[in-house]
């Protein structure tokens, strides 16, 4: 058994993925009525698809724009390869800065890189409430916009009595609050804040963050020194292209017309301005993305991560974030993670291919086409194997109509043998994978064009 | 009178040659000619999903060359093997010698319920005859043809239609799917056998079979006396 199979088998019917099936269902119907209920939401995917796209096409030009902007705003920008590279220079601003505590905003982009990690020597909290809660269990986020979709509020809340030291609840209020007064201290502490980035905006050199908490204010207000991590893909050409994704982000990942905090961060503070970090720098991730603009997977990077393929995905349904097994799930990540080169190669396989997830893609992403490509790659890329043999066979028989209705007349034959009460409990070989969870009916006659033939005789 | 091409797919010429048979009389006493080359043998899906490309070029281009040869609407009982050889099968095979072929069969391509609705306009005149009737939407047809009410619209004239909750949800079949991750596809299974049995339907239709043989096959293990039919019989069983 392939080990995607044993974990996605494993996932199913247990508690997390329960608690997945719950929330996901609910961000799925929030989802479906935003786009009902907002006629022009339509036209509005197919321009973020466009501008989406045309950014990709124009990856370099507004690259170049970005770093221009950004630095005349007073941001340094710095160019990762890697992640290695990535958490080193990380690693190498907080050094230079003196920091030692720091506070983060959710972000993909470093659980990808395994900035954490990397960063061991410092005391680094999450302020998200959900990526809070994935720290302090020692968890792994499920999915790519609630990273504890998998936990219920009582294993929450006793989670907090544990770690915390409070009075047990399980009202998400109270949670929520005893995480607030917990984290307030951090964010008056913090030497330093990381956040991901929505987006980045070429022409201004902006990064934007949404968050629905304003923990991702506060990361990039409070501290001194602020550092946000950027996927090379995240740029948009300017603040009128940024409203439409803004828009349609919100509505696709919550069914929110916009997030409750909109950051949008142009360089460190001004000499008139009271607040804000005295020192801003965006790191620039690459980490396998210019090689898939390059392949035929390009059109992933058009995802702008708002997790309404997972809500849909009858396998992520199923089978919850984890059994994915890296830190991309469902549909994206099953296109993202292969061609990226990280996590289980076979990926790809983990779909019926129903498109439900390229129906509630906002940017129309073809998801389905992107997993049938990865799959023909990785079959040409493979050695032997029983199924390719069996395929091969089909192939040699389905396109010879003498031998193939040959085949037809004697797999009916065998099957109808077979058959008891017109029912087969058992098969032999690989369709036994059939028969360990249903029957199969036996044909109650000769094959159609055999009827064919006798009736036209 | 107008003829047509029958395109009855792998899976029903060999296990439900009777689909077969109801939608050669479905056409027929809608007043059509039907015909059906022997030249044809499967769209090539099987291999097409599971990556085998070349396995699956070659299928596809008997299917095609066989077709292109004949005249008139290609009809499918199926939206997954209509959708196959509407839409994939072109890119498929784009840079072969088929190409022309696989781009005219393409354009040719009608689902049935689709051919009979949108196309023929021949939603049987009946009346509903008070059997309760859930209708499955297979996915392949439902998102990559658009087919969303047609195959309700039929039920509807012939019979009670009971809805389904989470209809749209795939059942799970998924072709190899069903093999390769067999308990995934059996959990999903499982989920739709109790939303059909909570919908109260006596009997369940759908327009694919693949989906069809899994969800009966699922229903019979469970010992459940819902029958699963394709919609093409229970219009036949209607209108006889």
């Amino acid at each position: 058994m392939s080990e995607l199979r044993t974990r996605m088998s494993a996932a199913i019917g247990t508690a997390p993925v329960e608690a997945t099936r719950r929330g996901a269902e609910r961000l799925a119907e929030l989802r479906r009525r935003a786009e009902t209920d907002y006629p022009p939401m339509g036209e509005m995917r197919d321009l973020a698809r466009a501008i989406r796209l045309h950014t990709l096409a124009n990856l370099h030009r507004y690259l170049s724009e970005f770093c221009e902007s950004a630095q005349r705003a007073g941001t340094r920008v710095h160019l990762a390869a890697d992640a290695a590279e990535a958490n080193s220079i990380v690693e190498s601003i907080l050094r230079a800065a003196g920091a030692r505590t720091v506070v983060k905003s959710k972000s993909m982009l470093t659980e990808e890189i395994g900035l954490n990690h990397a960063l061991d020597g410092f005391r680094v909290t999450e302020t998200d409430l959900g990526e809070f809660i994935v720290q302090i269990a020692g968890d792994r986020p499920s999915h790519i916009i609630a990273p504890v979709m998998h936990r219920t509020r009582q294993e929450i809340g006793r989670l907090f009595a544990d770690v915390l030291g409070v009075a047990y609840t399980d009202d998400p209020p109270q949670l929520n609050d005893i995480a607030r007064s917990h984290l307030r201290r951090r964010f008056l502490e913090a030497d330093a804040g990381i956040t991901g980035a929505n987006f980045a905006v070429a022409s201004t050199g902006s990064v934007v963050l949404v968050t629905n908490e304003g923990n991702g204010r506060m990361c990039t207000s409070l501290p001194p020194v602020h550092i946000a991590l950027v996927g090379i893909e995240r740029l948009v050409p300017s603040p009128a292209e940024l409203a439409v994704l803004l828009e349609v982000l919100a509505r696709s990942a919550t069914g929110q017309r916009l997030s409750v905090y909109t950051t949008v961060v142009t360089g460190p503070r001004r000499p008139d301005e009271e607040d804000g970090p005295v020192e801003t720098h965006v790191v620039l991730v690459d980490n396998g993305r210019s090689r898939v603009l390059a392949s035929e997977d390009a059109e992933i990077l058009a995802c702008i991560r708002c997790g309404a393929c997972l809500n849909v995905c009858p396998v992520y349904r199923e089978v919850g974030g984890h059994a994915y097994g890296g830190v991309y799930p469902g549909p994206v990540g099953a296109v993202l993670q292969p061609a990226l080169g990280v996590g289980s190669a076979d990926l790809p396989f983990a779909s019926s291919l129903c498109g439900a997830c390229r129906e509630a893609c906002p940017v129309r992403i073809d998801i389905p086409r992107l997993l049938v490509g990865l799959r023909h790659r990785l079959v040409d890329r493979s050695s032997f194997s029983w199924l390719g043999l069996g395929l091969e066979a089909y192939s040699r028989v389905a396109s010879n109509p003498t031998a193939w209705r040959l085949f037809l007349s004697l797999g009916s034959f065998g099957l109808r043998t077979a058959a008891r009460d017109g029912w087969i409990g058992r098969l032999p070989f690989h369709a036994s994978a059939w028969t360990a969870h249903r029957d199969l009916p036996g044909p109650g006659a000769p094959p159609f064009r055999v009827w064919w033939r006798n009736r036209n005789r | 009178m107008g003829v047509c091409q029958l395109f009855v797919t792998c899976l029903v010429d060999a296990l439900a040659p009777e689909v077969g048979r109801a939608c050669v009389e479905l056409l027929e006493g809608a007043g059509l000619e039907v015909q059906f080359s022997e030249d044809q043998t499967c769209c090539g899906q099987p291999a097409y999903n599971a990556g085998y490309r070349d396995q699956a070029r070659r299928v596809a281009a008997q299917t095609v060359s066989a077709l292109d040869r004949t005249e008139g609407p290609i009809v499918v009982p199926s939206g997954s093997c209509a959708d196959m050889l509407a839409h994939h099968v072109p890119a498929l095979l784009a840079d072969g010698p088929h190409a022309g072929p696989a781009r005219r069969v393409a354009a040719r391509v009608r689902e049935l319920t689709q051919f009979l609705v949108d196309d023929l306009g021949a939603v049987p005149a009946g009346t509903a005859d008070g059997r309760r009737v859930a209708c499955h939407v297979s996915c392949h047809g439902l998102r990559g043809l658009g087919i969303r009410d047609q195959p309700g619209r039929l039920v509807e004239s012939v019979a009670d239609r009971v809805p389904v909750r989470d209809a749209e949800e795939c059942c799970g079949f998924g072709g190899l799917f069903s093999l390769e991750l067999p308990e995934v596809s059996a959990a999903s299974m499982r989920r739709k056998i109790r939303a059909v049995e909570e919908s109260g339907a006596e009997i369940l239709v759908g327009t694919d079979l693949g989906c069809l043989l899994h969800l009966a096959g699922g229903l019979h293990r469970a010992g459940s006396p819902i029958r699963v039919l394709h919609i093409a019989q229970l219009l036949r069983e209607s209108t006889r």
